[in-house]
């Protein structure tokens, strides 16, 4: 039996967090060392599997199957292809980088690495799911913890209402997939939750058409869609900055990844014949949520209704159902899913110190911690989509595939990117440059060298994937291919 | 009627044997402990009760269903796993009953909590309606007096009068039913010959349906469901908090044991007429249960609110009339019957402390003892449906098994009440986690936990783990004791 990589790479940070939850409360510095060192045998797994995956074979490969419950068609079924890949590597990133920047957490650190690599297990094994039932078990597995992190060791001010709301929205979006994918397996006749053999179900197109939109906006919640997307910037604003880097970067790609793979995957006729709608509710994602960035004068508010428009992109690459845009979609979730968490770990830096996220407040950061500002200026570019860096490989080819089939929408939505780079270059220029304000002059530290690894890390991958995109596109294509062979 | 002796006439009443033997042990050592050492009846209670399930499970296991005792019981797969399911929470509550003063510290605490298990055994196999009363009034009378066992306390003399009146007032209505049925029928009194009679048509659909109503008036007081609901809240408010655990719990399956057993054996054939019924109920109970739970201020209250929405999910599988239907219902009981008995024993062991059952007394619980938190955790999110606990699997199978049955729209009102669930719980676990003590000073109010709680509610902790995980096994339990219903 070949060594089940994804199964050692899903269940790693769970019982690292079972550990930690064994040791003593008191001590601390152990707990983090033990939370550092699973989070970076992940990361060395999942990179090793990114690059052991094999491109020209394509399809599901590392697949693991046991039989769970045979009688009701459940199995344990792992298994990756070139969507769910490289999104693997993304949570080793995040994960390993929240680990990093969560060192200073002195309230509890034990449940909070705990709860973190709960969240942690849940959203590697949807990502490697291959059976609609561990999909959601895992997917559920990934909402329960945020509630107790945004709640327990978010901003005071928002924490029970954000975290509070965005668990009911959540929760909500995922029962309501759940509808749709018992409907699902009662309609296949096959009795059994295998992706692999819903895929072959051919669900007649009436039943695709019903179902399609449930199943659909059910996990697209998640991915922040229009207009179910207000628990996302107000749980971004309240989490912790570990947690903000797993919510934006991570978590809201399970929504989407879950809508691809379950709502278009499955039925593709229903989305054929709702992709208007999706394309329409993404296009005011993507101009709204620029625009409303734009007036906030928190910066994480600022970050997380960027967010919102970013993940409008990753939907319309969807609902483009052309090949670009699916690579787009995908390569963006990867992308933004990086530039993400290196937002908010910066934010996080800056408002350890300062303990405000007023923009107007804040100012001359580039001489205390050039570092941070580097890397966040690095990340603005690949927000705006600039040639050289992930964004530009991700974006596109998104407008290419949007272009092919909604011309119109294509040039309402580029609007977003000219407001994108005027909301973040107003922000590079009011926190990183100008004036120090004078309350926090002579009181500010550089970044700890801890710090610096994990930006540096991110940073890397960024310009690493804009100058090369042929570390990630041949991949993502390989796994379009198939989603194009179902959409026929 | 020729009698003659088998020894599947002995194996399938050898849990109820053996409960009565270990009452009269208990009885009898009760005697000779002197007052101080009377707590640890408890270890023999729960010693004895997990002796008899092991004896039975090793020899007394039902092949082939057979009726036995002159028809009175049946030797079955669904009533061996019911019992099994009771004696196992008996013998929790009893751990959970020896830290309690009023309750624990007295040998007939035991003995009537075991006289109630023996009842709800006899339940979960009696095919004869005599024999279904009988086991019904055996169950109950020892848990009014459990209800009403701290004579000092109003509360409990008020919770035990009033379930004793409720209780009392459903059964008359129910055994005028029965009586009703016994008539009709021309003295059949044997369900399973009751269901060839309506199966063939000699008793008029309309009739029988009459007296399914009244019959279900005494099983809906037993499940407190919706309409027969009233006395829940009350009642669990006041007795003593292992009892209520005992309460929401296993005399809640055992209702659920003769509704299966009575409506899928003796009434299938009038099933349009009582499950749409039963659906309706199952949608009130859910959304009367989650909606005045989201509005309590005590842990006990909000409990039983939230017990009589249970009722409502576990329903919801008896409605699809199908064999998965019933085997999710029973799964729902068994992963209940786990998460309820631990939400109950932390309750107990908190209020054992504290003195309190209010929900603001549970701030800084995290802090105050750790493992008891994680333990409400465990129990809470299983209540709300959250993997990896038992919760989740189990209301999945009830929701597929309506979806199997067509009911979209009982779906939707069910998870559409998970929600509200999910609300109410994570409010209480805010408490626990996120809420300090009024000093701000934990440190200096630990719980401590006795042995007998923390052994409790790590079995039933870890129970609640494997159900919620590999569930294959017990899935294939509640087929096999499903089964035998078809």
């Amino acid at each position: 039996m070949a060594f089940p990589i994804l199964s050692v790479i899903v269940f790693t940070p769970i019982i690292a967090g079972m550990i930690i939850l064994m040791m003593p409360g008191e001590r601390k510095t152990e707990i983090r060392m033990v939370a550092l060192a699973a989070a970076a045998f992940d990361l060395i797994l999942s990179v090793w599997l990114y690059f052991a995956y094999d491109i020209t074979a394509a399809g599901y490969q590392f697949q693991e199957m046991h039989s769970w419950l045979p009688s009701f068609g459940i199995g344990y079924h792992l298994g990756v292809d070139g969507i769910s890949t490289p999104l693997i590597l993304l949570t080793g990133v995040v994960m390993f980088t929240g680990v990093i920047v969560s060192q200073s957490i002195s309230d509890r650190p034990r449940e909070f690495f705990a709860f973190l690599f709960i969240l942690a297990t849940g959203v590697f094994g949807v990502f490697a799911s291959l059976d609609l039932f561990l999909l959601f078990f895992f997917y559920e597995i990934a909402v329960f913890p945020m509630y107790l992190l945004i709640s327990i060791w978010g901003w005071v001010k928002t924490r029970e209402y954000a975290a509070m709301k965005l668990t009911l929205y959540l929760f909500i979006g995922s029962v309501i997939a759940l509808i749709g994918a018992l409907a699902m397996y009662w309609a296949s006749g096959a009795h059994s939750f295998d992706l692999l053999v819903l895929e072959k179900a051919h669900f007649s197109t009436a039943f695709q058409n019903t179902w399609f939109m449930p199943v659909f906006m059910g996990f697209a919640i998640l991915g922040a869609i229009f207009p179910f997307h207000n628990w996302s910037p107000d749980g971004h604003v309240a989490a912790p900055t570990a947690v903000s880097m797993f919510h934006a970067g991570v978590l809201m790609k399970l929504g989407a990844f879950a809508a691809l793979r379950v709502g278009i995957m499955l039925m593709p006729q229903g989305a054929i014949y709702w992709k208007w709608v999706i394309l329409g509710l993404a296009a005011v994602n993507i101009v709204y949520g620029a625009f409303i960035a734009m007036v906030q004068t928190d910066l994480k508010y600022v970050i997380g209704f960027s967010s919102v428009s970013h993940m409008g992109l990753v939907m319309i690459g969807f609902a483009t159902l052309t090949r670009s845009g699916l690579i787009g979609s995908t390569v963006q979730m990867f992308s933004h899913g990086i530039m993400t968490a290196l937002f908010f770990a910066s934010v996080g830096m800056i408002y350890n110190q300062t303990h405000t996220r007023e923009i107007s407040r804040l100012g001359g950061f580039v001489k205390i911690m050039p570092f941070t500002a580097i890397a966040f200026i690095i990340g603005a570019l690949v927000s705006m989509g600039m040639p050289g860096f992930s964004g530009f490989v991700a974006e596109f080819p998104i407008f290419m595939g949007l272009w092919q089939t909604a011309p119109i929408i294509a040039i309402l939505s580029v609007i977003s990117i000219i407001v994108t780079a005027a909301y973040m270059l107003l922000v590079i220029r009011r926190v990183f440059f100008g004036e120090m304000p004078e309350e926090f002059a002579g009181r500010m530290n550089d970044v700890s060298v801890m710090d610096k690894v994990a930006l540096g890390l991110i940073s890397i991958l960024m310009v690493g994937i804009g100058l090369f995109p042929s570390l990630m596109v041949p991949m993502v294509s390989s796994g379009v291919d198939h989603i194009l062979a179902l959409l026929g | 009627m020729t009698f003659s002796f088998t020894s599947s006439m002995i194996m399938a009443v050898l849990p109820e044997i053996l409960l009565l033997l270990l009452g009269i042990i208990v009885l009898i050592v009760d005697l000779l402990l002197k007052e101080e050492k009377r707590r640890n009846l408890g270890w023999l209670t729960a010693g004895g009760l997990l002796t008899i399930l092991i004896v039975s499970l090793l020899v007394a296991r039902p092949s082939e269903a057979e009726l036995v005792w002159g028809g009175m019981v049946r030797y079955d797969g669904m009533g061996f796993f019911f019992k099994m399911l009771f004696i196992f929470a008996a013998a929790m509550t009893s751990l959970f009953m020896m830290d309690h003063k009023a309750l624990g510290h007295r040998g007939e605490a035991y003995l009537l909590l075991l006289a109630s298990t023996l009842g709800m055994s006899l339940m979960a196999s009696a095919s004869d309606i005599i024999m279904l009363y009988l086991a019904i009034e055996t169950t109950s009378i020892p848990l009014y007096i459990l209800a009403g066992f701290m004579t000092g306390d109003d509360r409990s003399t008020e919770a035990g009068f009033k379930y004793l009146l409720f209780g009392a007032l459903t059964s008359t209505v129910m055994l005028y039913g029965l009586s009703l049925l016994y008539g009709f029928s021309g003295g059949v009194t044997n369900i399973y010959e009751i269901g060839e009679l309506v199966a063939s048509g000699a008793l008029a659909p309309l009739l029988v349906a009459g007296v399914a109503m009244l019959i279900l008036v005494g099983i809906g007081f037993k499940v407190s469901i919706f309409p027969f609901h009233f006395w829940a809240p009350d009642v669990y408010d006041g007795s003593p908090t292992p009892i209520s655990g005992f309460l929401s719990t296993a005399s809640k399956a055992a209702g659920f044991a003769i509704l299966l057993r009575l409506f899928l054996v003796a009434f299938p054939q009038i099933s349009l007429s009582w499950s749409l019924l039963l659906a309706v109920m199952a949608t009130l109970a859910m959304t009367l249960g989650n909606l005045v739970a989201m509005a309590q201020t005590n842990i006990k209250r909000l409990l039983a609110y939230s017990s009589i929405a249970h009722a409502g999910y576990a329903m919801i599988g008896l409605v699809a009339v199908s064999e998965l239907g019933t085997t999710s219902t029973i799964f729902y009981l068994m992963a209940y019957i786990l998460t309820n008995l631990a939400a109950f024993g932390i309750v107990a062991a908190v209020s054992h402390v504290t003195g309190s059952d209010e929900i603001k007394d549970y701030s800084g619980l995290s802090r105050r003892s750790p493992g008891l938190a994680l333990a409400m955790l465990v129990a809470f999110l299983s209540l709300a449906g959250m993997p990896p606990f038992g919760g989740f699997v189990a209301k999945v199978f009830v929701f597929a098994a309506a979806m199997e049955a067509n009911l979209v729209w009982l779906v939707v009102v069910g998870v559409l009440n998970s929600i509200v669930g999910v609300f109410y719980y994570l409010t209480v676990l805010k408490y626990v986690y996120l809420y300090r003590m009024e000093d701000e000073d934990e440190e200096k109010h630990p719980i401590p936990l006795s042995l007998s709680y923390a052994i409790a509610l790590t079995v039933l902790s870890i129970g609640i783990l494997l159900v919620g995980t590999l569930f294959a096994p017990w899935f294939g339990f509640s087929g096999a004791a499903a089964i035998a219903l078809f």
